[in-house]
This record gives C-alpha cells, sequence and structure tokens, in this order.
C-alpha cells in the first residue's frame, strides 16, 4: 500500500479522483492501512471500515460515469459529537456508551450527499468540555507532533483533539470539529493545521451533540486553506430542523481563495496583546501582520476593549447552557444506567458514575450560576457584557475587513501538564472564545513553528457570513508562510 | 464568591449527581476557584445594556403548521437501557 496516498491534500485527491488517476477504493484503503498503522494516537473512538469500503465503492461506480459530489470518494473522519445512524456516537462520554443513534446529523447527511467516505468517529473531549482532549472518558488523544529533542507526549489540543490529530497524521483528508469557545481552532494550531469555525448559524446544529447551544457550531478541519472552503462548502446549509441556522446563500468559497487581499484593512485588537504572551507567540504576529502588509493589506490597530471579559463571561454562558442541555442524560431514553431502586437516586447514581470530572464542574457552575438569586447576577450581567463584546466587533468593521490575531497564547503543552487548575486550563481559549461570544466565523492557519519545534497558529476572524475574506486571508497567510512542516510519524505500529 | 459544602450539596442535588460526602470539600474549593475568578464580570458597567438573546438577530422562519415527523417509537426506544411493551421502564415512583 502506498503512503503516498495519504499525502495528498484533499483539493489534490480531488483533482486526481476526477482525472481517475486513482480510484476512492485505492484513496480508503490508504488512510484504512494508516489509521491501522496509528493505534497509538488513539485519534479514533470508532473504526468504520467496511463502512468506508461501501462508500468507496459507491463513490467509484458515481465518478467512473462522470457524476459525483463535491467531496466524492474523500476519505473523512467525523468528530464524535456527531450522530451518525447505525454508527456509535459517544460524545466521549461514559454516559452514552452504546448509543447507536436512529438518525443522522444534518452536517454529517450533507457530506455523504456529496459523496464523502466515512473512515470512523474522532476522540474528544467529553461533551466538547475540555482544551487538551484529556476529558475523554476514551483516554487522551497524543499530538503527533513533539517538541524537537524530547519524545514526551504532548496534547492535541481539544476539544477536536481527534479530529485534529487524525488530520496532522494523514489518517484523513479532513475531520469535522465543533467549536464552541475555541475546539476547532486550538486543536488546528497545536497540529500544524487549518481549522474554520463558521459564522453561528451557517451550519446546521441538528443532530450534534448540544454543549452550548448559543455557541455551538460545527466546522471542518483540513491541512489547508482550500481543502478547509471545499469541505465547508459541503458541511454548510439552511436546515428547517435547526432554527437558529441561517436562510442564506452557501458561497463557492473555493472562488474567493485566489482574490488578493491588496486593499483590504486588517485590524490589529490592542487588547489581544495580552501580559505575559510569549516572545514568539508575539513574532509570529508581526510576521503575519508583515505579510498582509506585504500583500498589499491596509494594516489598521483597533480596539476591542471588553476582550478580557469574554472568557469570564463564557465560562458562565457556556456551563449554563450545558447543565441545561445534559439534564437529558437520565438513564431512561439512552446510554448507561446505573441500577437504582427509586428513581432520582437512579438519576444521581446515573449522572455520577456516567458524567467525568470536567463535566461535573460546569453542570455544577451552570446550576449554580441559574438558580434562584443568582440568575441576574451571574448569567444576565454575562449576557450583557456579550452584548458589549458583539458591539466592539461591530464597531471594528467600520474600519476594517478582518482581524489578524495568534490563535492560541502558547504552543501544545504536554499530558497532564495543565489538569491541577481548571483555570489555567481555561485560558488556552482566551484568544478564541470572543468570536464565539459574537458568532463570528474565524479561521487558525498554520504560520510557524516554535523555538522547540512545535507549531504555531494565526487567526483570522471575519464578519457574520463573510468566510469569504476570512478564507482569503487565510490563503494569503498560508501562501507567505510556506508552512510544509510535518511531524516524523514516531507513532506508526507503535502499541 | 466562595461557595461552602452545604450549597455544593444543595447544587448537586439540583443537578441530580450525587456527590459523597468526601468530595464536597474538594469540589466547593474548586467552583470557588472559578467563580472567584469569574466576578470579574462585575466590574463592568452594564447599566441600559440589553442581554444578548440571539448573535445573528435573524428572524426566525415559520413553516406551515402540518405533521413533518414521527410514528416512530421503536425507533425512540431503540437505544432505552430498558423498555416493554412500547414504554420506558423506570423504578417505581407511584406506591
Amino acid at each position: 500500500m502506498s503512503l503516498g496516498l495519504t499525502e495528498f491534500t484533499l483539493a489534490e485527491a480531488r483533482d486526481k479522483l476526477r482525472a481517475r488517476e486513482v480510484s476512492a477504493q485505492e484513496l480508503g484503503e490508504a488512510h484504512l492501512s494508516a489509521i491501522g498503522s496509528a493505534k497509538a494516537l488513539n485519534a479514533f473512538v470508532v473504526e468504520t471500515a467496511e463502512r468506508a469500503r461501501a462508500d468507496a465503492a459507491r463513490s467509484d461506480a458515481r465518478l467512473a460515469k462522470g457524476e459525483g459530489g463535491i467531496l466524492e470518494g474523500i476519505p473523512v473522519a467525523m468528530k464524535d459529537l456527531f450522530c451518525t445512524e447505525g454508527v456509535v456516537s459517544t460524545a466521549g462520554s461514559h454516559i452514552l456508551d452504546g448509543f447507536r443513534p436512529t438518525y443522522e446529523s444534518t452536517v454529517s447527511a450533507n457530506m455523504w450527499r456529496e459523496g464523502a467516505v466515512m473512515l470512523g468517529k474522532t476522540n474528544m473531549d467529553e461533551f466538547a468540555m475540555g482544551s487538551s482532549n484529556e476529558t475523554s472518558h476514551y483516554g487522551p488523544v497524543r499530538n503527533p507532533w513533539r517538541a524537537d529533542g524530547d519524545n514526551r507526549d504532548l496534547v492535541p489540543g481539544g476539544s477536536s483533539g481527534g479530529s485534529a490529530a487524525a488530520v496532522a497524521a494523514a489518517l484523513c483528508l479532513g475531520a469535522t470539529g465543533t467549536d464552541t469557545g475555541g475546539s476547532i481552532r486550538q486543536p488546528a494550531a497545536f497540529t500544524g493545521t487549518v481549522g474554520l469555525k463558521p459564522t453561528y448559524g451557517r451550519c446546521s446544529r441538528w443532530g450534534i451533540v448540544a454543549f452550548a447551544s448559543s455557541l455551538d457550531q460545527a466546522g471542518p478541519m483540513t491541512r489547508s486553506v482550500r481543502d478547509s472552503a471545499i469541505m465547508l462548502r459541503a458541511m454548510a446549509g439552511y436546515d428547517q430542523k435547526d432554527s437558529t441556522s441561517v436562510d442564506v446563500a452557501v458561497p463557492d468559497y473555493e472562488a474567493a481563495l485566489d482574490r488578493s487581499v491588496k486593499g483590504l484593512r486588517i485590524g490589529i485588537p490592542t487588547e489581544y496583546r495580552i501580559d505575559g504572551t510569549p516572545a514568539e507567540i508575539a513574532a509570529l504576529w508581526d510576521q503575519g501582520i508583515a505579510w498582509l502588509k506585504d500583500a498589499g493589506a491596509e494594516i489598521v490597530e483597533v480596539s476591542l476593549p471588553h476582550t478580557k471579559y469574554a472568557l469570564p463571561a463564557y465560562y458562565i454562558v457556556a456551563p449554563a447552557e450545558a447543565s441545561s442541555n445534559l439534564a437529558r442524560y437520565d438513564g431512561v431514553r439512552y446510554g448507561f444506567r446505573e441500577d437504582r431502586d427509586d428513581l432520582t437516586e437512579m438519576y444521581e447514581a446515573t449522572r455520577a458514575a456516567g458524567f467525568g470530572a470536567e463535566v461535573k464542574r460546569r453542570i455544577l457552575i451552570g446550576t449554580y450560576v441559574l438558580s434562584a438569586g443568582y440568575y441576574d447576577a451571574y448569567y444576565l450581567q454575562a449576557q450583557k457584557v456579550r452584548t458589549l463584546i458583539a458591539e466592539d466587533f461591530k464597531n471594528a468593521w467600520d474600519r476594517v475587513d478582518a482581524l489578524l490575531t495568534p490563535t492560541t497564547p502558547e504552543a501544545a503543552f504536554g499530558i497532564g501538564e495543565k489538569n491541577d487548575d481548571p483555570v489555567a486550563m481555561y485560558l488556552n481559549d482566551i484568544l478564541t472564545v470572543p468570536a464565539n461570544m459574537a458568532g463570528l466565523p474565524a479561521m487558525s492557519v498554520p504560520a510557524g513553528l516554535s523555538a522547540r519545534g512545535l507549531p504555531l497558529g494565526l487567526q483570522v476572524v471575519g464578519r457574520a457570513f463573510d468566510e469569504e475574506t476570512v478564507l482569503q486571508v487565510g490563503r494569503t497567510l498560508e501562501r507567505a508562510a510556506g508552512f510544509d512542516h510535518r511531524p516524523t510519524p514516531w507513532w506508526r505500529d507503535q502499541p | 464568591m466562595s461557595l461552602d459544602k452545604a450549597t455544593v450539596a444543595r447544587i448537586a442535588r439540583l443537578a441530580r449527581i450525587s456527590l459523597p460526602e468526601q468530595d464536597l470539600e474538594p469540589m466547593a474549593a474548586e467552583l470557588s476557584g472559578i467563580l472567584t475568578w469569574i466576578e470579574q464580570l462585575g466590574e463592568v458597567d452594564t447599566d441600559g445594556v440589553a442581554p444578548m438573546t440571539s448573535v445573528v438577530g435573524h428572524a426566525l422562519h415559520h413553516r406551515e403548521d402540518k405533521v413533518t415527523d414521527g410514528d416512530r417509537r421503536d425507533d425512540v426506544l431503540a437505544n432505552a437501557p430498558e423498555s416493554t411493551d412500547g414504554y420506558f421502564v423506570v423504578p417505581k415512583v407511584v406506591e
């Protein structure tokens, strides 16, 4: 089996499939074989080899007739937060043990309709609550990347850590992620991949296990900006089944990629220069600014005064919504049950044994901030602050077309390194959360390596429903950075 | 804000998560740490600011009021830990 077949970008594979230079079945087998020899990464929770083979055969039949959708024959991995009909869907939680949905999420259904081949479901932080993939019931994912001269395991970021690792290690051509506070962009930055969180409402949330409904959004994780544009087009679109999905046309994002950024105004938010930012992150940011300037963009310093309040406000809004969404896991309708003679005791024992520590913490915080007497001080205040955060961005759009920031305050850290202090872990999302609070599209593009040889990402944030400009700026950064580093495959055939 | 053990026990009860006595104190400390950090929000002047209700501010779609799905009892029950005769089975609640 040629390993070369896993080294294409999604766009290259698509072109070769259409030209009949490779078959979907060859491409599928190459990826299944790569997954088989990458158990050490723990990137997959469920592998669906038989399904992949059937999907690929169907794609080859369509391609032979000159037919096929946007992702025809492309092997992809699905974050295990998406419900997939007949295929175990766990959300990384013990409480969904053995859950086989009898329905398909809209986003995954859109991708299958466009011809994608399903390789399996990827590991993730439990219910997408985490920034390191360490809260998964199925164990942590190991980052394919290691620091120079150091073979200690690093986290791939989270919550879409399995998807990011699978893309970075060339186990699939693209993977789905979801992003509530940075869960696509932070793992993308940690693994040298491209992650795009679309505008809230761009992709249907129907059939995605809910974490925080006013923030959750699905998006693509890929190895190039072009791949991201292709995949987003297949995922996006209005859905009657999600009242918050928005009925606006889905453009051909790929067509936006070659537009020049000449004359585009790029904002640099002063408040993102946080005390204690490592010098190499600041230097990467300056480099990004220089690249865009060289490409003809106009650089404008802007102020987003409420930035520092986005993260604490998020840690009221997200747990509050989570405590409500996760009330459904009661041991009655699906998943795991801890048997007791009394109904309330059954609920309490099921939830105590079924949820992990971080999920319990967030449910308790959420329950507290919504409880009688505290609602105004916490939840209402957070939603007001959220209005101010969104207004900051609105004011910025009068002066600029997109914003450029680093994606994360640091490179990937070690497994187990931040487990003692929840707040230290939360601070990883400080640069990504504001875009969720305002519902804006944002993307992380790999832009360089740290002094220790680990990938670092730059983030582009755009106006609502203007993913095209985000992709256009992202493509410009990608071209200038020429980031072609790949992790050394230490994981092959390791236990 | 510092939460005491009794408050943690109360919210755990509200959330239907049993917490053993020995876990109350450490959980109180963890939650207090998070809440103390969150409390910086209090310094933001939000007088006259409307709370966010929708980030995209689009109008909701209307559709004809007719049944579009249903008649899927077996699907609904397919994942139940215990079901019988078309019902979910739970511990007895009425004597």
